[in-house]
C-alpha cells in the first residue's frame, strides 16, 4: 500500500538527479503534493509560487519555453479547476512541455469536503486539445507514468490521490502512454476502470467468479488518448461494459468510453462514479462507500448487466 | 546616438504604415493598441534585443512576450521587417491557412516564442523564461509588453509578486498605458490607479516615460538592463492609435480596422504617399 502522491514525490526526485532540466513548481502545498521531496534535493530547481495557481501555470509555460521540463503540482481542484484557462492557453495551445501533476483528486480528499474534492478534472482536462490525461491505479503505475510523462514532449495531466491504495501492478511495471491493461480475463462483461477503482474491480471479478459470472478487468491508465483497440475488443468479446472511476460520470472515463462505443460498437453499458453531484466531508473510506465506489457496487452492477444482457 | 534614434523613428514610421496596410487588408484586428505599442516594439527589435531572424530559435536570443496579444500586427510587422518571414505575409493576417493568427501563435509564426492573447498571462510566462534562463546562468533578457487595461487581470499581480520575489532582474515589463480599453477609458471601466506605484510596491524598479519618445524608450531599456536585484517596469504613457489622427484616443478603434475611405488619409498622416 502506497499513496500515488508518495510514488510521485519519490520518482520526481529520482528524475531530478537524472535530468537537470527538470524543475518543479508548487502553490504552497509541496508537503501534500510531495514535490517537497524534490525541493529538498534540488532547492535551486524548485519554485514555490505561493497560493497563486494561475501564475504557477504561466511560469511553468515560460520555463518550458526556455528548455526546462516543469512539473507543477497542487490539488486537482486548483490545478484543473482554478487554472483551467491558463492550462488551455499557456500550456496546451502552444503544446508546451509542461507536466501538471495534480494530487488529491476525487472524494478521497476526505474531511476537507466538497470544495476540495475534484470530481470534474478528468472531464475538463480531456476536453482540451493536445492534452494527455493519465490516472494511475497505484504507486507502481504512478512511477512509470511520471517517467513516461517526463520522456514525452508535450502537455500531460496526471491525476493522483491522497490516500494509500492497494497495489495492482508488480514492481517494474512498464507504463506506456495510451495503452490500457487487461488485468483479468473474462467473457460475460468487462469492468473498465481507472485510478483506485481498478483494485476494486479486481476484487469484484474474483467474487463474481464464485457466482459463475466471468468478469474481465481492463485498466485504463491513460484516459486520453484512449486505448480504443483494447476497449473495442472487450466490448465485442464480452458484450457488456461497466466503467468505474472516482470522478463524475459526466465526461470522465465513463463519458470517454461511451463516446467511443456508441459510435464504433454500441454495447450495453453502465457507468459507476459520482452521479452529477459534489463531494462532502467524511473519512475517505466512508466516502467511497457513501458514493458506491467499491467492489460491492461493482458486483451488484455486474449481476444486473448480465441479467440485462439475456 | 542621435542618428540611431532618428533611424529608429523612421523605422517606427514605416512599421506604422505596415500595420495600417495589414489591418486594412485583413479588415479584422486591433488598430489602436498596435499603433500605441509600436515605438517600444521597434526599439526592442531594432535596438535592444539580441536575436537572429535567420535562426529564430537561436539559443543566445533575448525573449519577447506580447502579453497584450491583440497588438499582434505590431509584432508581425516588426518580425517581417527584421526578416523572420516575407513582408507579403502581412497581407494574409488573420486569413484561414495563414501563419499570422489573430493572436500570436508560437506553433506557427517564426520568431514567436509563446502563445498569448488571453490577457493577463504573458507576464507569468515571461517570468518563467527569466527564471529558466537564470537557472542556466545565461545572460539573455526577457521583455514583455502589457496593456494598461490588461492590468485589471489579477494574474498580472500574481506574476508581479513572483518576479520581485525571485529577483528576476533579467525581466523587463513595458506597460503600454494608452488609457483606453474596448469599453472606454480604463479609469472609467475599472480604474487601475497608479501603475507605477503598484509595481513599485511589489518591489519592482519602475521607470516612467513617454512611450512615443524614442530616446526615452532607448534610455529606459538601457537603465532596465543595468538595474540589478529586481525586475523593471517601464510605464509608458502612450496614445491609442498614435500616428493617425483618425484613430487617436478613440476606444472605437480598439478592434476596428481602417476602411477604404480612411486608408488614404491614414497613410498620408504617416507620410506614405504610394
Amino acid at each position: 500500500m502506497i499513496a500515488t502522491r508518495d510514488a510521485y514525490g519519490e520518482t520526481l526526485a529520482e528524475l531530478g538527479a537524472e535530468n537537470e532540466n527538470i524543475v518543479a513548481l508548487d502553490a504552497d502545498l509541496s508537503g501534500s503534493t510531495k514535490t517537497g521531496v524534490f525541493a529538498k534535493k534540488f532547492p535551486q530547481r524548485f519554485f514555490n509560487m505561493g497560493i497563486a495557481e494561475a501564475n504557477m501555470v504561466g511560469t511553468a509555460a515560460g520555463l518550458a519555453s526556455v528548455g526546462k521540463v516543469p512539473f507543477l503540482s497542487t490539488f486537482a481542484i486548483f490545478a484543473a479547476g482554478r487554472a483551467w484557462e491558463q492550462i488551455r492557453q499557456s500550456v496546451a495551445y502552444p503544446k508546451a512541455n509542461v507536466k501538471v501533476v495534480a494530487t488529491h483528486g476525487g472524494v478521497t480528499v476526505g474531511e476537507d469536503g466538497g470544495s476540495h474534492q475534484s470530481v470534474e478534472d478528468i472531464a475538463i482536462m480531456r476536453a482540451i486539445p493536445n492534452m494527455t490525461v493519465i490516472v494511475p491505479a497505484d504507486g507502481e503505475e504512478t512511477k512509470g507514468a511520471i517517467r513516461a510523462a517526463a520522456a514525452y514532449k508535450g502537455p500531460v495531466y496526471v491525476r493522483l490521490g491522497r490516500n494509500k491504495v492497494p497495489s495492482v501492478f508488480a514492481a517494474g511495471h512498464q507504463f506506456v502512454i495510451g495503452k490500457g491493461c487487461q488485468l483479468v480475463d473474462g467473457t460475460d462483461l468487462t469492468f473498465v476502470t481507472t485510478g483506485l477503482m481498478t483494485a476494486q474491480a479486481v476484487i469484484a471479478a474474483e467474487r463474481l467468479k464464485a457466482e459463475g459470472i466471468s468478469a474481465r478487468v481492463v485498466h485504463i491508465g491513460t484516459i486520453k488518448p484512449l486505448d480504443k483497440e483494447l476497449l473495442l475488443q472487450a466490448a465485442e468479446e464480452t458484450g457488456a461494459i461497466i466503467t468505474a472511476e472516482e470522478h463524475s460520470v459526466v465526461g470522465g472515463l465513463g463519458g470517454a468510453v461511451a463516446e467511443l462505443l456508441s459510435e464504433e460498437c454500441p454495447t450495453l453499458m453502465k457507468r459507476v462514479g459520482i452521479h452529477d453531484r459534489f463531494g462532502t466531508s467524511g473519512k475517505s473510506e466512508e466516502l467511497l462507500k457513501y458514493f458506491g465506489l467499491n467492489a460491492e457496487t461493482l458486483v451488484e452492477e455486474a449481476r444486473e448487466i448480465v441479467t440485462r444482457k439475456k | 546616438m542621435k542618428e540611431k534614434i532618428a533611424e529608429l523613428e523612421e523605422k517606427a514610421r514605416r512599421l506604422r504604415v505596415a500595420i495600417v496596410k495589414s489591418l486594412h487588408k485583413s479588415q479584422s484586428g486591433h488598430t489602436g493598441g498596435s499603433l500605441s505599442a509600436i515605438d517600444m516594439i521597434c526599439a526592442l527589435y531594432f535596438h535592444k534585443m539580441r536575436h537572429n531572424p535567420q535562426e529564430p530559435a537561436w539559443d543566445g536570443r533575448d525573449r519577447f512576450v506580447l502579453s497584450k496579444g491583440h497588438a499582434a500586427p505590431a509584432l508581425y510587422v516588426a518580425l517581417a521587417e527584421a526578416g523572420y518571414f516575407p513582408s507579403e505575409d502581412l497581407m494574409m493576417l488573420r486569413r484561414l491557412g495563414s501563419h499570422l493568427q489573430g493572436h500570436p501563435d508560437s506553433k506557427q509564426t517564426p520568431g514567436v516564442d509563446v502563445c498569448t492573447g488571453s490577457l493577463g498571462q504573458g507576464l507569468s510566462m515571461a517570468n518563467g523564461m527569466a527564471l529558466g534562463l537564470k537557472l542556466d546562468g545565461k545572460p539573455n533578457r526577457v521583455y514583455a509588453v502589457l496593456g494598461d487595461g490588461e492590468l485589471q487581470e489579477g494574474q498580472v499581480w500574481e506574476a508581479a509578486m513572483a518576479a520581485a520575489h525571485y529577483k528576476s532582474d533579467n525581466l523587463c515589463a513595458l506597460i503600454d498605458a494608452n488609457r483606453l480599453q474596448i469599453d472606454g477609458f480604463v479609469e472609467k471601466v475599472m480604474n487601475v490607479g497608479s501603475i507605477a506605484e503598484k509595481f513599485r510596491s511589489f518591489g519592482w524598479n519602475v521607470i516612467e516615460i513617454d512611450g512615443h519618445d524614442m530616446r526615452a524608450i532607448v534610455d529606459a531599456l538601457d537603465a532596465a538592463e543595468a538595474h540589478q536585484g529586481a525586475p523593471t517596469a517601464i510605464v509608458a504613457a502612450t496614445v491609442k492609435g498614435k500616428g493617425v489622427h483618425l484613430f487617436e484616443n478613440k476606444a472605437a478603434y480598439h478592434g476596428v480596422t481602417p476602411n477604404d475611405q480612411e486608408l488614404p488619409e491614414a497613410l498620408k498622416c504617416l507620410g506614405c504617399f504610394d
